[in-house]
């Protein structure tokens, strides 16, 4: 068994696990954080994506072990205050999603997508969600909506 | 996924003396393919020995007309590092394309060089490059190192520090992925270096290889037109659900054609 301390969404949590525990359950089994999906379990999905010390990772293809002294920032992370963030907002208003069951991933990419190219070009919107898989929209508005979020997370700055 | 113990390394020594008093435990850096490998059972190591965040595997640097990277620096920080991208533009590019980004923030070139999946990419631009594998035991040229699939020179209990390529005069990498897991289906890197022309091809055989008779081509005239009619033996390469290997072997021939026209800016 493995102790590991997590700050998970600003948190410390620390829990006595079994060493081969992925994080993807470790999340959702030990802390209930629903919101991070398992899709595939192959890695390809990318349902499962948080943020590791501020960078995008499919959380199904790491041990919670791994992660022991890290920073996880998950869905239920973003919004603050109840209000929705801007990546969430701008998903919802552009009807990017339908089933939503790769929603929370797409988001969380998004993020990390927004993090690297602040403005980035249509094609660099679809290479940097090449590791999410919706199985439902056709990627169109999903990819509206990720110009939103970059309008929207650009406009706050200023 | 079968149980194990997870072991976190102080040192990358503690780490290699770890994996040679026991034969069944396995290093584990970035995990983009050990971790799925566990999931599926393929694999049942005792123990993963955690080596991704030693400092002293972390690093890039150019010097004496060489680019160093240690082991343990992710797709990543390479392909958006400004020493790459002015040392050798090409690996940078290569980084940039391997997997997608949530593997590229957790995947390190030496996890790549030391699994020698078949189809992946940094083989291609270590093989390509001449580069030079460096581990806690000895140093081994990429001619050397890379032995068929899944196999390598390094021994029980070696582990990669970091991976020498010397600065090429110009290099150029391309890929057709498979669209699905982006791994290639044919990759074909051609680097001009101080020693000759040198195109590895990735992908299309059961491991990573040297083009011979395309290099002897290019000596002759750095051009896309001299790899027409270059000699690609068909029956050496994959056969798959995917592609058989007359297919790939056009493909190596259309992909080393356009790294060399990436080189002289014509699409």
């Amino acid at each position: 068994m493995a102790k590991v301390t997590i700050k998970v969404n600003g948190k410390n949590q620390t829990r006595t696990v079994e060493d081969r525990m992925l994080l993807v359950d470790f999340l959702r089994d030990e802390l209930k954080l629903t919101g991070t999906h398992i899709g595939c379990d192959t890695s390809q999905c990318g349902c499962c994506t948080v943020h590791v010390d501020g960078r995008a990772v499919k959380s199904c293809s790491m041990l919670a072990a791994q992660v022991n002294g890290a920073s996880v920032v998950t869905i239920e992370g973003l919004a603050k205050k109840g209000k929705l963030h801007p990546i969430q907002r701008a998903y919802s208003e552009c009807h990017g999603l339908q089933c939503g069951f790769c929603t929370p991933g797409m988001i969380m990419a998004t993020a990390g997508l927004l993090k690297d190219k602040p403005n980035p070009t249509e094609e660099e919107i679809y290479k940097g969600l090449e590791g999410n898989l919706c199985r439902c929209t056709g990627y169109i508005n999903i990819v509206k909506a990720v110009k939103m979020s970059a309008k929207l997370l650009r406009g706050k700055k200023h | 996924m079968y149980s194990l113990s997870y072991v976190k390394a102080k040192s990358v020594k503690e780490a290699a003396e770890f994996v040679a008093r026991n034969p069944d435990a396995k290093l584990l850096a970035g995990g983009m393919t050990l971790i799925p490998t566990l999931k599926q059972r393929l694999a049942r190591p005792t123990h993963v020995v955690d080596i991704a965040n030693l400092p002293e595997l972390r690093g890039i640097a150019a010097k004496g007309g060489k680019l160093v990277i240690g082991a343990g620096t992710k797709h990543h920080e390479v392909a958006t590092s400004a020493v790459v991208k002015k040392a050798i533009p090409a690996l940078a590019g290569l980084a940039g394309e391997i997997g997608d980004p949530q593997v590229r923030n957790r995947g390190t070139i030496g996890g790549s060089l030391a699994n020698n999946d078949p189809a992946a990419d940094y083989p291609a631009a270590a093989l390509g490059l001449g580069a030079t594998v460096v581990t806690t035991k000895r140093s081994i040229a990429a001619d050397d190192f890379f032995q068929g699939l899944f196999t390598t020179a390094l021994e029980e209990g070696e582990v990669i520090v970091g991976v020498e390529f010397p600065m090429p005069k110009r290099a150029a990498y391309s890929k057709f992925p498979h669209p699905a897991s982006g791994y290639a289906m044919a990759g074909v890197f051609i680097a001009q270096t101080a020693g000759g022309v040198r195109v590895a091809v990735t992908g299309a055989g059961p491991g990573v290889f040297r083009w011979k008779e395309a290099e002897a081509a290019l000596a002759t005239g750095f051009k896309p037109a001299a790899i027409e009619g270059v000699k690609l033996d068909a029956s050496g390469l994959n056969t798959d659900i995917h592609a058989d290997g007359e297919y790939r072997a056009n493909l190596v021939r259309v992909m080393a054609k356009r790294a060399l026209a990436k080189l002289s800016g014509k699409k």
